[in-house]
C-alpha cells in the first residue's frame, strides 16, 4: 500500500545553478528570488493506493508524471508532504540502468540485477530464466557493446522483469523492442500484476495502460485531477488532450475569401442534430457546408478519420466511385452529407481531415482545411462494451443454418 | 510487510542511512567488481599497467634525486627502496582519490535512475586502487630482492598506514565528489590537486629533509605536517624501511588528525548535498 500525502517540490533549474555559480565567482551576492522563477513540478498530490493495484498515471508531458515516479522512487526528495511505503519499490525509470558497455552479457545481468536490488543469490536463481526470456543465448559472454539494439534491449528488459519487490514503479520502458517481445513484455508484466503486486505503471500507450492496469490517476501541471477507475479516467485524459480544442463543430475562421472553401462543418447524428458523442450502434453523419466562389474545374474532395494515435481508419474521396459529387458544382453553398454507417468504428476518439483539391488547383484558391472535427464512440451496450479490441465495430451475426 | 515501511519526508531520509548502506553492501561489491573488470578491457598488457606504471616512476624520480641530485637515505637504506616506499602509497591516494572524486559525474544514469545510499559510488571506486596498489608491492619486494634489503618486524604496522591512506583518500574523495556534482570545475582542479600534491608531499625525498633541516622555518615544517600525505608516506618509509629511518611522532599526529577531519567532514559534507544529487547532475 502506498499512501501518499500533499507535497510539493521545487524543480530547481539549470539556469539558478549557474547564476549561483556565477554569483560565487564575480562576488556578486544580490541573488534575490526574482532572479528565478519558482516551479512545482508536483502540488498538492494526494492519494493512496491499495496493495495489488495495478495503477497508470496518465497526463500530458511536464505533468510531473516522472518527477512522482522519481520521488516514490527516492531518487530525489520532496520539499514538502509524506509518503508512505509499505514494501520494499523497485523503480524501473529506464531499462538498462548501469549497463556496461565494456562487460559481457553474463556479467551485465548480474551488475544490472544487483543495481535493480536484487541480491546475488536472486540473480543467480533466476539467471536460466532470465536469458531465456532475454533470447540472447549465444552472445552471453560477448560484450554488449558489440549487441544489436534489440538485443541489448531485450537483455535489459529480462532483467527488470524478473523483479519481484512488493511495489513496482514502471516509467515509459515498455515501448522498446519489436512487436512480439513487446508482447511478451506485456504479458509478463501482468504475470507480475496477478502476484498480487502492486504496480505504478506511467505509459502513453493507452492500449498498454487498459491491459495492465485497473485504476488511474490523471495528473495535470502538477495536479492530480481524477483517480478513478481506468476508464472514466483515461476519457477524461483523452478529452484533455485535444489538441487546438477541436469538437463537433467547425466554422471557418479566416475573413478572408477563396475560390472553395469549407466554410462550416459539423458532426450530426442520425435525426441531424450536432452531436459529438455516439454508441457504436449509432451512425455518424458529416455535415460539411462547401463555399464556392468560382467555379473550380475537377475538383474533388478527400476525407481521412483517424483514431487517437493518428491511424488511418477510413479514407475515402470523392474519385473513388465515379460520379464525382464534387465535379462542376456552382457558385454558392452546398451541403454534404457523408454518413459512416452504424457499427463500423470501434470504441474511441475520432479526428477527421478534410482536403479539397482538383488537377488544375494552381491556377486556382482551393483550401485544404486539414483537422476539423472530434467525435468520440463509446460502448455501453455490448457485453464486452470497451474490453473490444478491435478496429471496428462490426458485430457478427451468429446465424443458425 | 511493515518491517519495510519507508516513510519519506523532507528532512527525514538520514533515519536508516547507514542501515541501508549494509542492505546496499552487494551493490557495492557489482560497482567494485565492475570496475575492477573493466580497468584494463581492451588492453594489450593489462594489468601490467599497475605494475609499469609506479616502476617507471621510482626509476626516474630515483635517478634525478638520487644520482643528479644527491640526496641521500642513509647509509643502509637503497635510495630506491625509500622512493618505492612513498610511491605506492602516493599512487593508490592518488588513484583512489581522482576516481572517487568523479565517480559520481561517472555514474551520473546510475544516480538519477536508481535509489541507493550515493555515499556506495565513491567508496566503491576505491577497491579498484586498492588492488593497483597489491599488484604494485611486486615491486617493492623485486626491489628489496635486488638490493638484499630485508624490512624488519616493524613491516606488521603497514596495513595500519594503508587504512590511513584509505581514510586520507575517501575523506577528500567525498569532499570534491560532492563538489564536482555542482560545480564542474572540480573536474580541472582534481588533476591539479594530484600533480602538485605529488611535489608537496615526500614521494621524491626523505621528510628527514624538511624536519631534520636547521634552515627550514618552524612555520614551513608546521604547514609541511599539515599535509595529511606526509603522515602516510611517512609512516609507509617507518614501517618498511625499519631502522634506518625516524618518525617524528608530533609530525605524524597532526598528519593524521588531518587525515581523519578530512573523512568526517567529507562524509558530513557528502551526506549534507547528497539529497540534491539527482537534481543538480
Amino acid at each position: 500500500m502506498i499512501r501518499h500525502e500533499g507535497r510539493e517540490r521545487y524543480v530547481a533549474l539549470r539556469d539558478v545553478v549557474s547564476n549561483k555559480a556565477k554569483s560565487l565567482f564575480s562576488g556578486k551576492r544580490e541573488l534575490t528570488s526574482s532572479a528565478y522563477e519558482e516551479f512545482k513540478a508536483l502540488d498538492d498530490v494526494s492519494f493512496t493506493i491499495e496493495q495489488g493495484d495495478r495503477v497508470a498515471i496518465v497526463g500530458r508531458n511536464g505533468a510531473g508524471k516522472s518527477t512522482l515516479l522519481k520521488i516514490l522512487s527516492r531518487i530525489t526528495s520532496p520539499t514538502k508532504g509524506r509518503i508512505i511505503l509499505d514494501g520494499r519499490v523497485a523503480s524501473l525509470l529506464e531499462v538498462g540502468t548501469g549497463f556496461h558497455p565494456e562487460l559481457s552479457g553474463r556479467e551485465n545481468i548480474f551488475l544490472n540485477g544487483s543495481i535493480l536490488g536484487m541480491s546475488k543469490a536472486e540473480i543467480k536463481s533466476k539467471f536460466d530464466e532470465i536469458v531465456a526470456f532475454s533470447e540472447v543465448e549465444r552472445f552471453l559472454d560477448t560484450p554488449v557493446k558489440r549487441y544489436s539494439s534489440g538485443m541489448y534491449v531485450r537483455l535489459a528488459f529480462a532483467v527488470a522483469a524478473h523483479l519481484e519487490p512488493e511495489i513496482l514503479v514502471v516509467d515509459e520502458v515498455l515501448a522498446v523492442g519489436d512487436a512480439a517481445f513487446q508482447k511478451k513484455c506485456i504479458g509478463k508484466m501482468q504475470d507480475v500484476s496477478k502476484s498480487g503486486r502492486t504496480v505504478l505503471f506511467v505509459s502513453h500507450n493507452m492500449s498498454a495502460v487498459r491491459n495492465l492496469c485497473n485504476k488511474a490517476i490523471l495528473l495535470q501541471n502538477g495536479k492530480l485531477i481524477v483517480q478513478d477507475e481506468v476508464e472514466p479516467v483515461l476519457e477524461r485524459y483523452l478529452a484533455s488532450n485535444q489538441t487546438g480544442q477541436l469538437t463537433g463543430n467547425y466554422t471557418r475562421p479566416d475573413k478572408k475569401q477563396s475560390d472553395v472553401m469549407l466554410s462550416s462543418a459539423a458532426v450530426v447524428d442520425a435525426q441531424g442534430e450536432e452531436r459529438n458523442a455516439f454508441e457504436i450502434i449509432e451512425q455518424v453523419g458529416l455535415k460539411l457546408n462547401l463555399t464556392c466562389n468560382k467555379p473550380v474545374p475537377n475538383l474533388y474532395g478527400y476525407v481521412v478519420v483517424k483514431n487517437s494515435n493518428e491511424e488511418v481508419i477510413i479514407e475515402s474521396d470523392t474519385k473513388d466511385l465515379p460520379p464525382n459529387a464534387l465535379d462542376g458544382i456552382t457558385e454558392g453553398n452546398t451541403t454534404f452529407l457523408l454518413t459512416i454507417p452504424a457499427n463500423t468504428l470501434s470504441v474511441g476518439e475520432y479526428t477527421v481531415y478534410l482536403s479539397f483539391s482538383s488537377s488544375f488547383a494552381a491556377d486556382f484558391s482551393v483550401e485544404t482545411p486539414g483537422d476539423v472535427l472530434r467525435f468520440a464512440i463509446s460502448d455501453s451496450i455490448t457485453e464486452r462494451g470497451h474490453n473490444r479490441r478491435s478496429y471496428t465495430s462490426v458485430l457478427l451475426n451468429w446465424q443458425k443454418k | 510487510m511493515s518491517q519495510h515501511r519507508i516513510i519519506i519526508e523532507p528532512g527525514r531520509e538520514n533515519n536508516n542511512y547507514w542501515r541501508d548502506i549494509r542492505k546496499y553492501r552487494g551493490l557495492f561489491y557489482f560497482l567494485a567488481w565492475r570496475d575492477v573488470l573493466v580497468r584494463y578491457k581492451q588492453t594489450v598488457i593489462g594489468v601490467a599497467w599497475s605494475v609499469m606504471r609506479p616502476l617507471l616512476t621510482i626509476v626516474v624520480f630515483t635517478f634525478v634525486f638520487h644520482n643528479l641530485g644527491n640526496f641521500s637515505a642513509g647509509e643502509s637504506i637503497p635510495y630506491a627502496i625509500m622512493v618505492c616506499a612513498g610511491m605506492l602509497p602516493w599512487q593508490f591516494f592518488s588513484g583512489a582519490f581522482s576516481e572517487a572524486a568523479n565517480s559520481l559525474v561517472a555514474n551520473s544514469n546510475l544516480l538519477t535512475k536508481v535509489y541507493f545510499p550515493r555515499l556506495i559510488v565513491p567508496a566503491s571506486t576505491v577497491i579498484v586502487s586498492l588492488i593497483d596498489f597489491f599488484i604494485s608491492l611486486v615491486i617493492l619486494g623485486g626491489l628489496c630482492v635486488y638490493y638484499q634489503f630485508v624490512p624488519d618486524w616493524r613491516i606488521v604496522f603497514l596495513p595500519l598506514f594503508l587504512m590511513l591512506a584509505i581514510v586520507t583518500a575517501m575523506g577528500a574523495g567525498l569532499f570534491i565528489a560532492a563538489l564536482n556534482v555542482k560545480y564542474r570545475d572540480f573536474r580541472y582542479i582534481i588533476p591539479f590537486i594530484v600533480q602538485f600534491g605529488l611535489y608537496i608531499s615526500p614521494v621524491g625525498f626523505s621528510s628527514e629533509l624538511i624536519f631534520g633541516n636547521e634552515s627550514v622555518p618552524q612555520y614551513l615544517k608546521v604547514i609541511y605536517a599539515l599535509n595529511p600525505m606526509v603522515g602516510v608516506i611517512d609512516g609507509f618509509r617507518w614501517s618498511i624501511l625499519g631502522d634506518g629511518t625516524v618518525l617524528h611522532w608530533m609530525e605524524f599526529g597532526a598528519s593524521c588528525g588531518i587525515s581523519v577531519l578530512l573523512l568526517f567532514t567529507g562524509v558530513w559534507y557528502f551526506r549534507r548535498m547528497e539529497k540534491s544529487f539527482a537534481d543538480v547532475i
